[in-house]
């Protein structure tokens, strides 16, 4: 073995203590590519049925298919599940403030009502 | 000391301070595009003249009538793009963290390419981007410009700052092209293309929200 690849093998040893990233492999890489084609295509079938868009269930599935697509990426893709958590805190802390900080927008604008008053 | 070694900056935590430093930056970039997000949500209805996104406008000066401008076939294209981008960015960074191994057959050695797979990643990056310089330039023929109304403001920050981001992971990612294809990736330089892959798997994700928010939701 020469420097180079010593160098290397110590070097991906490290890579993986230090980062605690096992993550997973093409086995599960093109099942989650495939995830995340169908659930787009869901989307944009149901923004074509004028009947589904008139109705109440139209903004939360909408909502709840992006929210899962956001997550099974950050999960799987940005190997969050199989990281350290202290990564996990540095993006989910942010990310419910900064969510909180929208709907605190939308209700302070008026685009969200809360009872009969609003 | 090895050379490895004296090149890995581990923290008290026994992590690498640049993945807490990308995932802190990544959690900042949250912040910055939630804002965004915000500011278009409250300001698309408050146009006082169109075009509007989901609905035709007439000028009540001139007649002429704008149709809903959103082109939702091309953006669904670009956003599968996108989505394919970070499948190549994922095998990318599994091929250089296995550079060495055996490859037994045709599949593990296309699968241990990380040059076609950073690759197919820039590519696909691009072609992203010439889908968004294909819809702000019919937007601006159809009469939307960042100045036009609300509506228009909002959005061309929104996704002019996220086309901004994707432009940067192309050179990003095209310069780590160029450092393997110059002296070969192995499992020493895996830390770097993780983060880069951090990064555009990030951007990818805002896209995801900004698809949903922007384009489909009424």
């Amino acid at each position: 073995m020469d420097h180079s690849n010593e160098a290397d093998v110590v070097a991906a040893d490290e890579h993986g203590a230090g980062s605690e990233h096992t993550g997973p492999g093409w086995s599960v890489y093109w099942k989650v590519a495939v995830v995340l084609t169908l659930i787009t295509i869901g989307e944009v079938w149901v923004y074509y049925i004028p009947a589904f868009v008139a109705s109440r269930l139209f903004l939360p599935t909408l909502l709840t298919m992006s929210a899962v697509k956001f997550v099974i990426v950050v999960m799987f893709y940005m190997h969050l599940k199989y990281d350290h958590k202290l990564f996990r805190t540095l993006f989910t802390g942010p990310l419910i403030v900064a969510t909180a900080t929208l709907f605190a927008l939308l209700f302070l604008f008026g685009h969200l009502r809360l009872g009969h008053g609003g | 000391m090895s050379t490895a070694t004296v090149s890995h900056h581990y923290s008290s935590t026994g992590l690498d301070n640049r993945k807490i430093a990308i995932w802190a930056f990544i959690g900042s970039e949250c912040m910055l595009f939630v804002s965004l997000i915000s500011t278009y949500l409250i300001y698309k209805d408050r146009s006082v003249v169109g075009p509007y996104p989901h609905t035709p406008w007439t000028d009540p000066s001139t007649g002429h009538v704008y149709h809903a401008i959103l082109n939702i076939p091309v953006t669904s294209a670009s956003t599968f793009i996108l989505l394919m981008s970070s499948l190549a960015m994922v095998l990318a960074l599994s091929a250089v963290e296995n550079k060495g191994k055996p490859q037994r057959n045709l599949g593990e050695r296309i699968l241990g390419n990380s040059k076609l797979w950073l690759f197919m990643t820039a590519l696909l990056g691009l072609g992203f981007l010439g889908c968004q310089a294909y819809e702000f330039t019919s937007f601006v023929n159809e009469g939307l410009t960042i100045k036009t109304n609300l509506f228009g403001s909002t959005f061309f920050t929104l996704t002019g700052f996220h086309g901004a981001h994707v432009t940067a992971g192309v050179i990003w990612i095209l310069s780590m092209l160029f450092i393997d294809i110059k002296r070969g990736l192995g499992p020493s330089d895996a830390l770097n293309v993780d983060i880069m892959a951090l990064y555009w798997h990030f951007v990818d994700v805002v896209w995801v929200a900004i698809f949903t928010l922007v384009y489909l939701i009424r």
